[in-house]
């Protein structure tokens, strides 16, 4: 635009030569700048923030795990790979990951598939639809300390409600906490009461956008449901569920204020840290003890590469199994 | 996802808060702080977590020192408060002139006390007849050089119990004759195993094994998991593992309910009177006892002196941290609050109950009873725990060590998930791990 506006300026008529094509020739500037560069202005202020609050935070993390950092006793000491090297034996650490690991796939995997059927299912043409398909995300809107609050009562081991339940159909009790498998199946629950309507929404959104034709074409040919589900629905919402599952990962990665709840407020997971997360681990040793800012910031720093690497790793393995259209 | 993120984003803080709290602390809090209002006014800021109960002593020391002007800023819960503290004391800006510190707090800062001002520099060796002496020593250095903090709280240490269920079993329910007959701790066994003999109560005697350790080791020894030099010494106290088997036979022999405190079987535990007796503090009684056993149970509850005698679980201190630019009118502040009539103040506020020695005598306090205990003299029974136990000596992790560490692995024992040896050796690694 600011091209046919200045882009030919008359030729300067005889008596007053200077103001007016300066003028022109400073808005031809102005314009072009204007259509260069406020785009970025646009989408700086997000970047500034990111950059403040987002980037300058993790990468003045990586400079404090290379020091000996207690806020407590006040020691600061360069220290090198140190904490890095110390961390690599910590077996307190490993065992955190592997907790956080069979977590999420507990948690992830039947969050998943259920979201998915639960998208389809939601996908028909029935009655209060709308409803429905606002109720699945409810879970989703109730605060996480509340839900811990309410699951913690209801996993509780001795007055809790599914093992008085247990009880009177004659089952033993289950030990919630201490049986590693028990807590790990009682935070995964919570994760997806509260996770799996809301990927199902996700899902819901991009069948909506797959052509009704061509399920009438596959019904033409004589596919079943079950087969236009997979043959169709599947691959198409691809790209979908592989956001889904990278979020997942994330999140699942992250997983703090259940397993707190659940341990009644404690961030050591139980007696033998048998369900003690990442966040818990990292949590314990910054805050609490000696704070031990540097170890902390070098734990964060592994959680976060583990994070991507795990996300790479669902990204193609998804990506592998969920056959999309071939090119 | 951001919910889902911000799940991590209070454990994030952790790392996040490194780099931007060190980043804006220094900027955030430094204008209004340490300001010099106009007329020579002094403007402190005082800082405490919880209810200290402070607003009406800081009204009367205002009206006693009108060149001083106090600010208090309620922090929120301990928790909370405790991490931005040790950010701004590492920052060396942001904390406010007069902290809150809770006991288990403080000891951690007494073996790394340069960030906070010393405190008989300031002129507080006077006062130190008027607290218990194990309060005074709590908050100073090993060497005795330096004192961090004054005592604001205490907890006390009493027996709770259940006059009912005693009454079922045919055991005595006068509180002066139940003291009596708990006078030791081996008392207290002995009339728990008959309590559970009589076969009239379904209730167990005590709600843990683990409530025995405080009381029973504070009683009995002089130090706890650490010497004077602060070296752990939890593997070789001879009254630590002792107490573990005590309470552990306790368990064995069916006289312990098995539950883990704070946690929601504890709570479901009080609602369902399975237990019968419970040590606590002052604190405990109308705060924690009488709101989870509910109004169904008012009347049925009684307190009878601990067994031993005297004891203590939770209390406060106040500190001067170092980087405060009015040391001087500081300590007037916390000298002001830690005196008979801050203390008095602050427990007609919230309840808190005195350290001040004076302060215990005071009618305002002795003569307190309580309603929902069975009109029990709650004044005189904490007041003379407090005033009788010993001083003992608790290092700078104890808490750490107790809480996270040999209270869980216990439980554990209890519950039966692993023997007691098992459970103790894990327990003594661990804390040999985490003082190292």
């Amino acid at each position: 635009m600011s091209s046919t506006v200045g882009a030919v300026p008359p030729p300067p008529a005889a008596s007053p030569p200077s103001s007016a094509p300066l003028h022109r020739r400073r808005s031809y500037r102005l314009g072009r700048w204007d259509l260069k560069y406020s785009p970025y202005l646009y989408v700086a202020p997000f970047f500034v923030l990111f950059g403040v609050f987002g980037l300058f935070p993790v990468l003045y993390t990586v400079y404090v795990s290379l020091f000996d950092y207690e806020l407590l006793s006040g020691t600061k000491e360069f220290a090198g790979l140190e904490n890095y090297r110390v961390l690599m034996q910590d077996a307190q650490f490993w065992n955190a990951a592997y907790n956080t690991l069979g977590i999420f796939v507990l948690s992830t995997v039947p969050q998943l598939i259920v979201a998915l059927m639960l998208a389809n299912l939601l996908n028909r043409q029935m009655k209060a639809r709308t409803l429905l398909r606002m109720g699945v995300v409810i879970p989703n809107i109730t605060s996480v300390a509340a839900v811990g609050i309410i699951f913690a009562l209801i996993f509780a081991d001795r007055y809790g409600l599914i093992n008085w339940l247990l009880g009177t159909v004659g089952f033993d009790p289950i030990a919630w906490r201490d049986n590693r498998f028990a807590s790990w199946f009682a935070i995964a629950f919570m994760v997806d009461w509260r996770w799996t309507g809301y990927n199902a929404l996700i899902y819901l959104g991009a069948m909506q956008a797959i052509p009704k034709d061509l399920y009438e074409s596959a019904s033409l040919d004589g596919a079943s449901t079950w087969r236009q589900f997979w043959t169709i629905t599947v691959p198409l919402i691809r790209p979908t569920i592989l956001f889904t599952v990278i979020i997942s990962t994330i999140g699942g990665f992250q997983i703090f204020t259940e397993p707190l709840m659940y341990g009644n407020g404690l961030v050591r997971g139980g007696v033998d840290h048998q369900f003690q997360t990442l966040a818990m681990y990292i949590y314990e040793k910054t805050f609490t003890g000696n704070s031990e800012y540097g170890y902390g910031s070098a734990m964060s720093w592994l959680l976060f590469m583990m994070i991507i690497i795990f996300a790479l790793i669902n990204f193609v393995l998804v990506r592998r199994s969920v056959k999309g259209d071939k090119k | 996802m951001s919910v889902m993120r911000r799940r991590l984003r209070i454990a994030a803080a952790a790392v996040l808060a490194a780099g931007v709290a060190l980043g804006s602390a220094g900027c955030s809090k430094k204008d209004d702080e340490g300001s010099t209002g106009e007329g020579g006014q002094v403007k402190l800021v005082l800082q405490t977590f919880q209810n200290f109960g402070y607003d009406q002593a800081i009204k009367d020391f205002e009206a006693a020192h009108p060149n001083i002007k106090v600010e208090h800023q309620k922090m929120g819960e301990l928790r909370d408060f405790q991490p931005k503290l040790v950010q701004w004391l590492a920052a060396g800006s942001g904390a406010g002139d007069v902290v809150g510190l809770e006991e288990g707090v403080l000891l951690g800062y007494v073996q790394n006390p340069d960030k906070f001002a010393n405190l008989l520099d300031l002129g507080a060796g006077e006062l130190k007849a008027n607290f218990p002496e194990w309060k005074w020593n709590n908050a100073m250095t090993p060497d005795g050089k330096k004192l961090i903090g004054l005592g604001t709280d205490v907890g006390g240490l009493a027996m709770c119990y259940r006059k009912d269920l005693f009454q079922q079993a045919g055991l005595p329910t006068d509180r002066d004759e139940v003291s009596k007959r708990m006078s030791t701790w081996q008392d207290y066994v002995a009339l728990g195993k008959q309590f559970k003999a009589s076969g009239k109560v379904k209730a167990a005697w005590l709600d843990s094994a683990t409530s025995l350790m405080q009381p029973y080791v504070m009683q009995n020894s002089e130090t706890f998991f650490f010497d004077k030099d602060n070296k752990f010494i939890g593997d070789t106290n001879p009254v630590i593992r002792q107490t573990w088997d005590l309470g552990l036979q306790m368990a064995k022999d069916g006289l312990t309910a098995k539950t883990q405190r704070w946690s929601a079987d504890w709570d479901g535990a009080f609602k369902n009177s399975a237990f019968a007796t419970l040590p606590c503090p002052a604190w405990m009684t109308e705060g924690v006892i009488a709101p989870k056993s509910g109004p169904a149970n008012s009347g049925k509850w009684d307190i009878a002196t601990i067994p031993g005698g005297g004891g203590n679980w939770g209390g406060s201190y106040l500190a001067v941290p170092a980087q405060t630019k009015h040391p001087k009118e500081a300590y007037e502040l916390a000298k002001y609050l830690t005196s008979k009539e801050g203390h008095l103040a602050a427990f007609k506020e919230a309840g808190a109950m005195p350290s001040d020695i004076a302060g215990l005598d005071d009618p305002a306090f002795k003569d307190k009873t309580s309603e929902y205990f069975s009109g029990a003299p709650t004044g005189k029974i904490f007041g003379e725990s407090v005033k009788n136990m010993k001083p003992v000596f608790l290092g700078a992790k104890h808490q750490q060590v107790w809480e996270t560490i040999f209270e869980p692995q216990m439980q554990a024992a209890e519950r039966g998930r692993l023997s007691s040896d098992a459970a103790w050796k894990k327990a003594v690694d661990e804390a040999k791990k985490a003082t190292s």
